[in-house]
């Protein structure tokens, strides 16, 4: 510390030193912004439905209430990526698994199977690694045998593949009552193996949205719905509480 | 003297008895937990002949909505609502305590209460306690000197503004009421606005949801508290039942016991006030 | 990992047509470490009214003496069973008087008038903010997954049976979802005239 003295005036003990906090303060630029979203896939014999919000939020405001988070992938291919997370990350994601399905499709005169699919996401969400996509995905897809598969990811690519599945913001919600009702668990006389036909997995989808809707504040406006059969992809949507 | 059969009333204030505990276990790494907050969007605003404040009725801690249908505006004295925002047991415990005061005022003087009075009680509570009491409140009224709607910081600051909003959802709000708010509105006109102000920040607000209560404060003690004044979102419906058939779940014991059901009265007794 | 999950729990407490169910896991845990399991978390008071203490285990016992010493020197004071909503509100006082040095708990509490068939219910944060909802309280670390089941499950007026299943289901369901609670549950069903006690087979890991 600056301190003057004269001969006259003796120079005193110096003011102390005071400092806001125990240290000097790193600010840092943080890459993520969290957009949040759901998705629930459920897969029957013959189908597979897949299900978004369409709330994209960004702290405590909406950015958009229209934005489905359902991407098709590969050229008339019968898989459905459904994404949440990071908005950006989600944009650059899709448009890398796009590009690498439309070059597939290119250099084998066929569009990617779900499972080849599967295996690509994973590998390039682990590439990424230590700087990852901070996305939560679900693929939903047939697999070889027309039958409706779901894959679900960790944002650095651990994949498992279910039958049924929820991701994203409003997952805790949703997850308990599939595991219940697709998966008929804890239920003394249901059978885990039974396959729920699709009327039935439309409705279920529809209603634990508007029970999440209720409870969690990032979550509503609609639902996107695509249904995959082997005949194409079909959309729907039905709307939520808008608050 | 405290004996075991009457024990001394207990010490009023705060207790301060957990906090050299809890204060060991934060630095043992446990992280603190969350409070309720209510992610608000409160409106008051002056017209001809009084206020009109309005609330939403979400309450929620972190993303999770916890209330889907609370009460904002708390009374205060027979002339006098309080909107709050922040922390809800904040506003809630400050408002009723406050409230109570206002009452033994009232009883004391003989007199209608005055809004100025109310804010000063308020602001110099909260200021004793830095802003660590989370209590961000509108205070409407009306009173010997006309109408009022008063803004109280947690901090302890005050402003007197004919039209106010906060909460998370005061952005919306305040772009609504600084369109539309001029002197001298009609009862139906403020009303209106109220509700569209409200209306603007629980639907653009993530905070804030549901429904919209309105309060209407006139002259004399005429207050019309309007609870559910608009059901702005109702839960979606259902496309199927949820009902599961008897013996769902596998029951390993039972126990099943009676209860004798007394009956009691109480006698009221009126209160010794001489 | 918060203060409030280092035991995990999870208590649900549901209205049901002239009925009323709480229910509460059996662990208790420190983290992810499961000690015992036979650790409710749901109390009664006297057979028409019940509090659930989710939260820190050593507040969940200490708060819980401190009421029990509460409501009996109000009913000696007083000669009559305690109301729910005096109940609440001494409970909520109790936690807002430590507003800066809480106990971590986030109580609910649940009440049958067995005169006029009235239903009390509500939960507290933990510093005492009151909601009283008109369908179900839930709390604990599955919360959200319990949140999520009981808006999806509940109807109005469910029979007792009715209401034994679907509180069952969604307690069993939400808690398998969440590895901080579990191992086991009882369900308690208010009616009345009578009060029934269920164990029930639940996952164990």
């Amino acid at each position: 510390m600056l301190g003057l003295s004269s001969p006259l005036m003796p120079a005193k003990p110096a003011l102390p030193d005071y400092s806001a906090g125990a240290g000097p303060v790193e600010h840092r630029f943080n890459p993520y912004s969290n957009n949040h979203g759901s998705v629930v896939a459920i897969g029957g014999s013959d189908y597979v439905v897949i299900a978004s919000d369409t709330r994209l939020p960004s702290g405590y405001s909406i950015m958009s209430r229209t934005q489905s988070k359902l991407f098709p992938l590969g050229e008339g291919g019968r898989s459905v990526l459904g994404s949440s997370g990071c908005w950006a990350d989600i944009l650059t994601l899709t448009r890398l698994l796009e590009t690498r399905a439309k070059m597939y499709w290119h250099e084998h005169a066929k569009p990617m199977s779900t499972g080849a699919l599967a295996q690509m996401l994973a590998t390039i969400l682990y590439s990424k690694r230590f700087f990852p996509y901070y996305t939560h995905n679900i693929l939903a897809g047939l697999d070889e045998n027309g039958e409706g598969v779901v894959y679900s990811y960790d944002p650095v690519g651990c994949v498992e593949k279910f039958k049924f599945g929820a991701a994203g913001t409003a997952c805790s919600l949703l997850q308990p009552m599939l595991d219940n009702q697709v998966g008929k668990m804890n239920l003394a006389h249901g059978n885990p193996e039974a396959q729920m036909d699709m009327e039935e997995a439309l409705n279920l989808i529809h209603d634990l949205f508007v029970s999440a809707t209720e409870r969690e504040i990032n979550t509503g406006d609609s639902i996107h719905f695509k249904i995959v059969t082997k005949n194409g992809i079909e959309e729907r949507t039905i709307g939520l509480r808008k608050d | 003297m405290a004996s075991t059969f009457m024990a001394d009333l207990p010490a009023s204030g705060f207790s301060f008895e957990n906090c050299k505990r809890n204060a060991f276990l934060f630095e043992k790494g446990a992280k603190p937990p969350t409070t309720v907050k209510t992610g608000t969007t409160i409106v008051g605003v002056v017209f001809k002949d009084g206020v009109v404040l309005g609330a939403d009725t979400r309450a929620t801690g972190g993303n999770m909505v916890s209330d889907k249908n609370c009460q904002k505006i708390h009374k205060m004295a027979p002339n006098m609502l309080c909107c709050g925002a922040g922390t809800a047991a904040d506003c809630d415990k400050t408002t009723t305590m406050m409230a109570s005061q206002l009452e033994l005022h009232r009883l004391n003087t003989g007199r209608q209460v005055r809004v100025c009075t109310a804010t000063r009680l308020l602001k110099q509570m909260l200021f004793r306690y830095q802003g660590y009491i989370g209590a961000y409140l509108v205070l409407g009224g009306v009173d010997s000197q006309g109408p009022h709607i008063s803004t109280i910081q947690a901090h302890g600051s005050t402003v007197n503004t004919p039209y106010s909003a906060m909460g998370s959802g005061m952005l919306g709000a305040m772009s609504v009421l600084e369109m539309r708010w001029r002197p001298d509105m009609e009862e139906e006109e403020a009303k209106k606005l109220v509700r569209d102000a409200i209306a603007a920040g629980i639907f653009n607000d993530l905070g804030s949801g549901s429904n919209v209560d309105l309060a209407v404060i006139k002259a004399n003690d005429q207050v019309e508290y309007l609870r559910g004044y608009e059901l702005a979102n109702k839960k979606g419906e259902r496309k199927q039942r949820y009902d599961y058939p008897k013996g769902s779940s596998v029951v390993l014991s039972e126990v099943k016991r009676p209860v004798i059901v007394e009956s009691t009265q109480v006698r009221q007794v009126a209160m010794d006030t001489s | 990992m918060s203060i409030l999950s280092y035991n995990g729990g999870a208590v649900i407490a549901m209205k049901g047509g002239n009925c009323l169910a709480v229910a509460t896991d059996l662990r208790y845990g420190v983290e992810l470490r499961t000690v015992t399991t036979d650790f409710p978390k749901m109390f009664e008071i006297h057979p028409h009214l019940w509090v659930g203490l989710p939260g820190l285990a050593s507040d969940t016992q200490t708060v819980l003496e401190k009421i029990r010493f509460r409501v009996k020197m109000y009913e000696l004071q007083e000669n009559r069973p305690i109301q729910p909503e005096t109940f609440a509100a001494m409970l909520s006082n109790m936690l807002y008087e430590r507003r800066f040095g809480p106990f971590f708990i986030e109580p609910i509490v649940a009440g049958l008038n067995p005169h006029t068939q009235s239903i009390y219910l509500c939960s507290m944060d933990l510093i005492g903010n009151v909601t009283t909802p008109e369908d179900f309280v839930v709390g604990g670390t599955a919360e959200e997954q319990l949140l999520g089941m009981c808006e999806t499950v509940w109807s109005p007026d469910m029979d007792p049976d009715q209401l034994f299943e679907s509180v069952s289901q969604a307690l069993v369901n939400a808690v398998d979802r969440d590895a901080s609670a579990g191992w086991g549950a009882e369900i308690t069903i208010i009616e009345p005239h009578q009060i029934t006690t269920r164990r029930i087979k639940t996952r164990m890991d």
